[in-house]
């Protein structure tokens, strides 16, 4: 056995390190720690409830307006109040921005870039992936970023800026969009979709939305292999991506996008079928994390955060969060699943959720939303309320679950004597990226890396750097 | 120019927001003005033992690089060990590799609020000892001392704020890489003046309401953020107003209180940002460089000369009185 440690692991946002035990040019056991702390769960206590939205988005650049949201789902929550249907939608819009840009900018920045690796010199695609993918210097990049950009000048509509808005308030948005502000939100979203259908897509979104099975998605694949999502297609399938780096363990969604009677994709539990998701059965395991220890693992409402930077058997900053005692994969493609999109249910049942899946799943997402967004901007009312006022409770206790790009982000909010008494906070890297619990349970990436092929000589195995970026992780988010 | 950049303890925000700059596409525009990124982490294709080879040999002075770029606080805990932030792939922590790394660069540039003075890390009990390059705070000193200057012989550049403006990041770094960045294009602070020489009050579109103290109540209100929900935009150094965000925005645009971010210490105010602290009524932090019997006396002139659009304009999410074309006599 030799043992390969992986690290600074970049194109991935925030600092992670991989230890794996390699026999036989396979992984056999991995590792995955979070390397950085922070504190911001210390922070926030003894804060007036209200500063957790100036601090919690800043938790990370790239999840900024998720960790509002969940923030001031939580607020709500204690209030007793709910934004008035424009400041719903604005909340969907300005959540949707965040998490397509999210989802393009992995593909195009963190996700592709290995595919113009020279390793792959001998595949008839790796001229095109090198062309278009190379870091900073393909010509992907060149298309990307400008367009981009433009998708951001939403926020700067509706939310003034992005990253680190204080627009999201527990009673909804502090910035009424006026007529002509929603014209230029639909103008800024026809753009961006052009881009979508012209280069990422090469078709139609609701045409990609549209399909419908595995079989479906090869024979597009064949029709659009022209296109950037084609040019991935056709290197997964050469390089059996859809094998490659399956967790094994249940999805878990808390469902996203608040319409006037519940969320438009549902809170659920996939495993090989749609289970309800009961969110009392969380629990937070910090046997192998470099915390204090409680004598069991605590529901994140009664949960702590106290660093001990000497404890024997810990190896991460990351705690390891569990539902019902196991471990859950969470992300666009468990999103997905649960809502029951007829392709990504086909893919699992016919071959699981491997890398190829989840990138599979975050496109169809990009696909899905920038129509639902468009709907959206149409049906703001200018001119009619964007919030409500509300007062807060000197004591509460509350939770704020919402779906960033990357999956399930949970805030629990504890409030007394009208200060923060303990703030909690599981994001979706936190599940994915776990270290072991007490009965030695890895996470799904620690799961996910087992079996991966490791060449003969590789020091950052190719293989084990597209599992680890087909979660899309966001370290920051994960330890916070 | 080559530019070394490296992520501490922040959000990856600054690095989020510089890339989706409207100044077109971003890449070329470095790579016109001869500036190559040597190693980032969330841009380069180099990872893990590719990244560690480059990071070596920049810290022992095999491979040349001008500028180090760090976004991010600096975390000296626990008991100054720095183990709250260990590079990962190295077991070394990251604050060693920034003094390494900084001894050989020519140019350090402070990403951010966090790499400047501390920034957001800092608050609350600082459970990480996190502090900026030259700055803990308001104070000089932070992880590298007040004496530092680095090979070219300016101070780390503080380009602040939570996050950066992508122009302030992208100027900076054309500005070095023209070689026109000189000390007295620096503040008292060390942050470029191109942006800190005017406040965010500047070019305010609430500014009408300003003038005569018709002020936002609640959320959504039209009116001026000052008086009541804690915008310190008249303090604030940055041109947030004059130079918008996201093709158009800003904090005060969007609604919200400027809550002074590229100024060190924004992360405690000793008050709830939103809400505006008063002794007898009057606002705490009046404008900068404004006696405070003036604006005491003139806020009371001006709001008593109000025009009734603005006073019922101010309080509302909609503008209900418009100025009214004059009528011909």
């Amino acid at each position: 056995m030799s043992r390969l440690i992986v690290g600074p692991f970049n194109r991935v946002e925030g600092d992670l390190e991989v230890i794996l035990d390699v026999t036989d040019g396979r992984v056999r056991a991995a590792r995955v720690r979070s390397s950085l702390y922070r504190g911001f769960e210390q922070i926030l206590q003894g804060k007036a409830p209200p500063d957790a939205l100036v601090f919690v988005p800043r938790i990370c650049g790239i999840c900024s307006v998720s960790q509002s949201a969940a923030a001031a789902r939580a607020l709500a929550g204690a209030m007793g109040i709910a934004p008035p249907a424009n400041g719903r939608l604005v909340a969907n819009l300005i959540q949707a921005v965040e998490n397509v840009a999210d989802h393009v900018t992995h593909f195009y920045l963190f996700f592709m870039p290995d595919f113009a690796r020279p390793c792959y010199e001998s595949q008839p695609w790796w001229r095109a992936a090198a062309g278009r993918f190379t870091a900073v210097r393909g010509a992907a990049a060149g298309d990307f970023l400008p367009a981009r950009a433009g998708l951001m000048r939403s926020m700067g509509l509706l939310a003034g800026k992005w990253p680190h808005t204080l627009t999201l308030q527990p009673g909804g948005s502090t910035h009424p969009v006026n007529a002509s502000g929603r014209l230029r939100l639909l103008r800024v979203l026809r753009e961006f979709r052009q881009f979508l259908e012209r280069v990422l897509f090469g078709d139609a979104l609701e045409a990609v939305a549209a399909i419908a099975s595995s079989d479906e998605l090869a024979r597009w694949a064949e029709r659009h292999a022209e296109s950037d999502f084609g040019l991935f297609l056709r290197a997964a399938r050469a390089l059996n991506l859809r094998a490659l780096g399956q967790a094994g363990v249940a999805f878990m969604s808390y469902g996203a996008y608040e319409q006037e009677n519940g969320r438009w994709w549902p809170a659920g539990i996939w495993s090989g079928g749609a289970r309800p998701l009961d969110p009392a059965r969380i629990a937070e395991d910090v046997s192998h994390a470099w915390y204090a220890d409680a004598t069991e693992p605590l529901p994140p409402s009664r949960g702590s955060t106290l660093p001990i930077a000497d404890k024997d058997a810990a190896y991460s900053w990351c705690k390891a969060p569990r539902l019902g005692g196991e471990a859950v994969e969470t992300g666009a493609l468990a999103r997905q699943l649960v809502a029951g999109h007829p392709l990504v249910r086909d893919m699992i049942e016919r071959e699981g959720g491997g890398v190829e899946a989840r990138v599979v799943a975050r496109l169809l997402e990009v696909a899905r939303l920038l129509p639902a967004m468009e709907h959206w901007a149409e049906a703001l009312r200018p001119g009619e309320p964007f919030s409500v006022t509300g007062e807060l409770p000197a004591e509460a206790e509350c939770a704020g679950l919402v779906e960033a790009a990357r999956g399930s982000l949970g805030h629990w909010l504890n409030i007394r004597r009208g200060r923060i008494h303990n703030y909690q906070i599981i994001a979706p890297t936190t599940w994915n990226f776990s270290p072991r619990d007490r009965v030695g349970q890895p996470g799904a990436l620690e799961r996910a890396l087992v079996d991966v092929p490791v060449g003969e000589g590789e020091k950052s195995p190719v293989a084990v750097q597209h599992v680890v970026r087909s979660f899309d992780p966001c370290m920051v988010c994960t330890v916070h | 120019m080559r530019v070394m950049w490296l992520q501490s303890g922040g959000c990856g925000g600054c690095t989020l927001s510089w890339i989706g700059g409207d100044g077109g596409p971003l890449f070329a525009t470095l790579a016109d003005a001869g500036i190559e990124i040597v190693w980032h982490p969330s841009l380069s294709e180099a990872s893990a033992d590719e990244s560690l080879d480059i990071l070596e040999s920049c810290a022992d002075g095999r491979r040349d690089f001008d500028v180090l770029c760090i976004e991010g606080s600096l975390l000296r805990g626990p008991h100054g060990s720095g183990r709250f932030h260990v590079l990962a792939g190295t077991g070394r922590p990251m604050i060693e590799w920034v003094k390494l790394l900084a001894a050989h660069a020519r140019h350090v540039v402070a990403v951010g609020s966090c790499a400047a003075f501390g920034g957001i890390t800092a608050a609350g009990v600082n459970p990480t000892d996190a502090c900026g390059l030259q700055y803990d705070g308001t104070n000089s000193g932070g992880l590298l001392g007040a004496a530092f200057r680095a090979g070219a012989g300016l101070p780390v550049v503080n380009v602040s704020g939570c996050p950066t403006h992508p122009d302030w990041v992208t100027e900076t770094l054309l500005s070095l890489a023209r070689d026109e960045l000189h000390e007295a294009d620096l503040d008292e602070l060390a942050r470029p003046r191109f942006y800190t020489d005017v406040l965010v009050h500047h070019g305010c579109a609430r500014n009408e309401f300003y003038e005569f103290k018709a002020s936002a109540e609640k959320n959504g209100d039209q009116g001026c953020l000052m008086e009541h929900l804690g915008c310190k935009g008249t303090q604030a150094h940055a041109d947030c107003n004059l130079r918008p965000w996201n093709g158009g925005g800003s904090c005060t645009d969007g609604g919200y209180a400027c809550i002074s971010c590229t100024e060190p210490g924004f992360e405690e105010p000793g008050h709830p940002f939103t809400v505006t602290p008063k002794v007898a009524g009057i606002p705490i932090g009046l404008p900068l460089d404004m006696p405070k019997a003036w604006f005491v006396a003139l806020a009371a002139l001006s709001k008593s000369a109000t025009p009734a659009r603005v006073r019922q304009n101010a309080k509302a999410d909609h503008v209900i009185r418009w100025p009214r074309p004059a009528r011909k006599p």
